[in-house]
């Protein structure tokens, strides 16, 4: 059976075939069909097909998507919030917030259909009368998504397209609840979205990817779903791959693939690797030791002591110094701090600080024990996870590449490339106050 | 032997300023970080008052201008 399943391939030229119309979109995969809505505070029954599945989410949690349905349904069936407003709100995140990741611009320019499909079949399972598409703001694809979106007359639920900034945290589920609701796109503390997110409403995030295999899983229901696939977290996923490997993307494989076939797909490392990075700049450093047994399916690559996140491996050059490419990644994420809470807006840009050294040779062993305090001082304090995300990142990196910590304290580097292989967008050095206006 | 309702102490992190009057009136429960921001002893966002010390942490929540600590009760 075929693996390719969000993304087919052509079998001429071996590329992912382009079904963003949608006589393509309907040839390949064929029609949705009907699906039934909620009613009587229950899900529709797409659900039980959906739990079947064992779809968990695709965005970083992999969290069970049924339960998180079941749990929109139940908010908005709950005496206590339930009013005129309060039926529930569909959002979909392809705002691919973490750099390394490409996963979202390819779903979108191959198989937007299916994407809306997804968000079809959510909205109607757990009763939305309102559904969203976030790309972030500058993404190519606008024009074409709205054109799509034109072209889908019998859509049971209007999607509107809406494009937040294009910030780190703004692709959080409570800073895109937020965005669509009050245009402001930080992190929310308190709620939770499937209680009350968008302007109060139970609001359903999902991830373009999970949203992509719901339309799937509406066409060929659960078993089929769960024929590929770790038990644990069926299906297929998506894996950017990128770094030192000969042929890096995005590529789509049933999840528990072996890392080393995984990679063997991109073309193996091109040289030395010693880690790689796992989840993006939110995730996991792992020792190349480590990985290479592990498979790609979430508590097989945390027992490895990596993160899935939204799948992204990328393969560190070994002839790169990792401290410079760690402190480069630390200072942009201090500066996509929203600036609400303390440790975040000022811990971050310490680490920066701190790091920055490291790397420049101008750490002693006293500077480095300041670094393990301030990275323990921003975890748990914070209102989202993105100070957590930093400081793992960060510390993982400094265990993974704790010999080269050794060299430079001792004032050296065995870096023998220029580093600056991480993606990074436009970096922003001064830290943003407190929700500045760049946020809307 | 009678029952009390167990009181947790919950910060908004979103909302603290750094005013540092909670660590003064709870030392026992809260110090501050290098730039001033509240640190739960036992970790977190929220945290269990004994029973000793409700009176102490009623004055916090009420001392705190930007009303960033909230006060809830279980049994």
């Amino acid at each position: 059976m075929s693996t390719h399943r969000l993304l087919p391939i052509d079998p001429q030229t071996g590329r992912v075939r382009d079904l963003r119309t949608p006589t393509a979109h309907i040839g390949a995969f064929g029609p949705l069909g009907t699906v039934r809505s909620a009613a009587h505070g229950k899900p529709g029954p797409l659900i039980e097909e959906i739990a079947a599945s064992g779809l968990r989410g695709r965005g970083g949690g992999w969290f069970p998507t049924a339960r998180k349905m079941e749990a929109v349904v139940a908010s908005a069936a709950d005496r206590r919030t339930r009013s005129p407003g309060s039926r529930p709100v569909v959002i979909a995140n392809a705002m691919e917030g973490e750099p390394a990741s490409g996963k979202d611009a390819v779903l979108l320019a191959h198989v937007p259909h299916l994407i809306l499909d997804g968000i079809q079949a959510a909205a109607a399972t757990v009763g939305a009368t309102d559904a969203y598409l976030a790309v972030h703001r500058g993404t190519p694809s606008v024009k074409m998504l709205e054109h799509a979106i034109g072209e889908r007359r019998s859509d049971a639920v209007r999607v509107e397209l809406i494009t937040p900034p294009a910030r780190y945290v703004a692709s959080e589920e409570s800073a895109l609840a937020h965005w669509a609701g009050d245009g402001v796109a930080t992190p929310v503390f308190g709620d939770r979205p499937f209680e009350r997110g968008m302007n109060g409403r139970p609001t359903l995030v999902q991830n373009a990817e999970t949203l992509a295999h719901l339309g799937l899983i509406a066409r060929h229901g659960g078993a089929w779903f769960a024929e590929v696939g770790d038990p644990e977290a069926p299906g297929t996923t998506l894996v950017s791959v990128g770094g030192r490997v000969r042929q890096p993307g995005v590529i789509e494989v049933p999840t528990g693939t072996p890392v080393a076939d995984l990679l063997a797909r991109c073309g193996d490392t091109d040289g030395p690797v010693e880690g790689f990075l796992t989840g993006g700049y939110g995730g996991a450093w792992v020792t190349s030791e480590a990985l290479s047994s592990a498979a790609w399916a979430p508590a097989q690559v945390r027992d490895a002591g990596g993160v899935i996140g939204a799948g992204i491996l990328w393969a560190l050059d070994a002839q790169v110094c990792p401290l410079h490419e760690i402190a480069r990644v630390a200072a942009y994420m201090a500066g996509e701090s929203a600036g609400q809470c303390g440790p975040c807006r000022f811990g971050l840009p310490s680490l920066a600080d701190d790091l920055e050294d490291l790397a420049g040779g101008a750490c002693t062993s006293d500077d480095l024990a300041r670094i393990g305090e301030r990275l323990s001082l921003v975890v748990n304090r914070g209102g989202c996870k993105h100070p957590d995300g930093t400081a793992r990142f960060v510390s993982t990196g400094l265990a993974v590449f704790e010999a080269e910590v050794s060299e430079h304290l001792r004032g050296g580097c065995t870096a023998t490339r220029p580093g600056h292989t991480l993606p990074l967008p436009k970096a922003r050095k001064t830290p943003v106050k407190r929700a500045g206006k760049d946020f809307k | 032997m009678s029952t009390h309702d167990q009181r947790t102490l919950h910060l908004d992190p979103t909302l603290c300023d750094a005013h540092g009057f909670c660590a003064e009136l709870l030392p026992e429960l809260i110090h501050l970080d290098e730039w001033g921001y509240p640190i739960f002893t036992a970790g977190g966002l929220a945290t269990d008052i004994p029973h000793g010390l409700t009176s102490e942490a009623k004055r916090a929540v009420t001392a705190c201008p930007v009303g960033a600590l909230r006060l809830t009760k279980h049994a």
